[in-house]
């Protein structure tokens, strides 16, 4: 019965700390991606003044690709502006049919290099360009994006803190719950001995245990993950942009390096327990 | 010794000393047991018949002296190397010691288990020594349902299993009725002609003058040669 409940909660305990870190580790993963697709997709937009000749047009060019941290630049005439948005937003392929005029202006798409996607440099970029004469208007709309990174680094270190407490309060709890083991086997493991048993005999039944605890604890970690990340997935998908395609769970790969991490912690709990106990 | 046949001695022990503290539970012990002999330890209860098991098998370590178990120098002998000396010897203890949520099967089969045999030859050679104790039958009972008698069985069932060279039984019938007693003197006794070297503690008198056999005799933790 005591068995039982020490087990049981040995096992919870673990899959806590398999859920915690987990969670913290698909989030940064998710992100990490989705960064990464934002990030080859962060444009710059320029738009020009009506009227600009084309001569100004290619001194412009020239100026902006001129520019450190630029790393390439696309002219979209008004036309093929209006092209592209009717292509992507068809529903307002009737209401556009009826405009006369198109009320788009001329545009370069300007890309950045990743080395310069932070706040700071973007910034000045953003400025230059806008002093430039013949530009209109300058957009972009993610900078938010970039100053997430700085917000996600902290994310990140703050998760592997928690993690690594979450894995050391396991570690700690599974080594006591097999102390405890330990002491209410104490005259077994004694018997044991007498009749001629290595300590290796009667450690090993121990270990199998812990491993079995981490392997369960890292199961049920990871199935309960799956069940938010589940609900989370549907929600999320509401509001992702275009052109992603929805958050993932862990590859096949690293369930398995999570799973054998939890056998692992599992492991080391049993070592710690019974490094001291079976000295005489 | 008396024997006419040179037997060597398989147990020895030279001035062994025992303290627990201040308290003194053997001293000045020198006595050599031979193979294949049966050897009785008598003394009343207190007397150390107990600790002087436990020097064998290394439950106690001598504070004093030397003790040498089958080539074995107990007080050089590593922690690693007590299981070793622990196969050596069948043990019966006075409480029996069997582990309580295993069936007497299991009980018996630890033994082997732990030596590292094969399952197959577990199996077999378990059987056959319950059978041999009596105690076939009783195979998969747990020793709470088990009588005093009957767990003493299965502890020298335990004991004998691994055809070990030395049985060191401790107050083997303190608590049976003449009948269970008999049965397990017999059981030790055949072993005994089998090969092994026997040594009894024990405080029933009516053994000691029955049993025909070396009796050391000791009294408040002193060898006793005028008992």
């Amino acid at each position: 019965m005591a068995k039982k409940f020490l087990n049981t909660i040995t096992i919870i305990t673990m899959a806590l700390a398999v859920l915690i870190v987990s969670a913290f580790g698909l989030f940064s993963v998710n992100l990490n991606e989705l960064m990464d697709k934002w990030q080859h997709g962060i444009r710059v937009l320029v738009y020009l003044k009506a009227g600009v000749s084309d001569d100004n047009r290619r001194t412009l060019e020239d100026q902006i690709r001129r520019l450190k941290g630029v790393s390439g630049i696309a002219f979209i005439s008004k036309e093929e502006g209006l092209a592209r948005m009717k292509e992507r937003i068809r529903i307002l392929d009737a209401i556009l049919a009826d405009l006369d005029k198109n009320p788009l202006p001329d545009t370069f798409e300007v890309s950045l290099d990743a080395a310069f996607l932070e706040p700071v440099r973007i910034d000045e970029i953003l400025s230059a360009i806008h002093k430039m004469v013949s530009v209109e208007e300058v957009a972009y709309g993610k900078v938010w994006l970039s100053r997430f990174t700085g917000l996600m680094n902290l994310f990140r270190v703050a998760g592997m803190a928690m993690g690594g407490l979450f894995i050391m309060a396991a570690i700690f709890i599974v080594a006591n719950t097999i102390r405890l083991m330990l002491y209410s086997r104490q005259q077994e493991i004694e018997i044991m001995r007498l009749i001629g048993a290595s300590d290796h005999f009667i450690k090993m039944p121990f270990y199998i245990q812990g491993l079995i605890q981490g392997f369960l604890g890292g199961a049920l970690g990871l199935a309960v993950l799956y069940g938010l990340f589940s609900v989370a997935s549907i929600r999320i998908g509401e509001y992702l942009p275009i052109g992603i395609k929805g958050i993932r769970y862990f590859s096949p790969m690293m369930i398995l390096s999570i799973m054998a991490s939890a056998m692992l912690v599992g492991w080391i709990g049993c070592y710690l327990s019974l490094k001291g106990f079976l000295k005489r | 010794m008396i024997d006419g046949e040179e037997k060597l001695p398989i147990i020895r022990m030279y001035h062994v000393h025992k303290f627990y503290g201040p308290k003194k539970a053997l001293t000045d012990i020198s006595l050599e047991i031979l193979e294949n002999e049966f050897v009785l330890i008598g003394g009343a209860s207190g007397a150390g018949k107990t600790t002087l098991l436990k020097l064998i098998y290394l439950g106690e370590s001598a504070t004093e002296g030397q003790v040498l178990v089958d080539g074995m120098n107990l007080s050089r002998v590593s922690r690693k190397q007590i299981p070793e000396l622990r196969r050596k010897l069948g043990i019966i203890f006075q409480d029996y010691k069997l582990i309580p949520d295993k069936t007497a099967f299991e009980n018996v089969a630890l033994v082997l288990e732990a030596a590292g045999r094969h399952r197959r030859y577990i199996e077999k050679k378990v059987k056959s020594v319950l059978r041999i104790a009596g105690m076939d039958e009783k195979a998969a009972a747990f020793p709470a349902s088990l009588s005093g008698g009957e767990q003493q069985r299965v502890a020298v069932a335990r004991a004998i299993v691994g055809d070990p060279k030395i049985i060191l039984a401790d107050e083997p019938t303190g608590s049976l009725d003449p009948d269970s007693a008999s049965k397990i003197l017999a059981l030790l006794n055949r072993y005994h002609q089998k090969g092994a070297t026997l040594v009894i503690a024990t405080h029933d008198q009516e053994l000691i003058r029955n049993a025909g056999s070396r009796v050391i005799h000791l009294d408040r933790g002193r060898l006793d040669a005028n008992p």
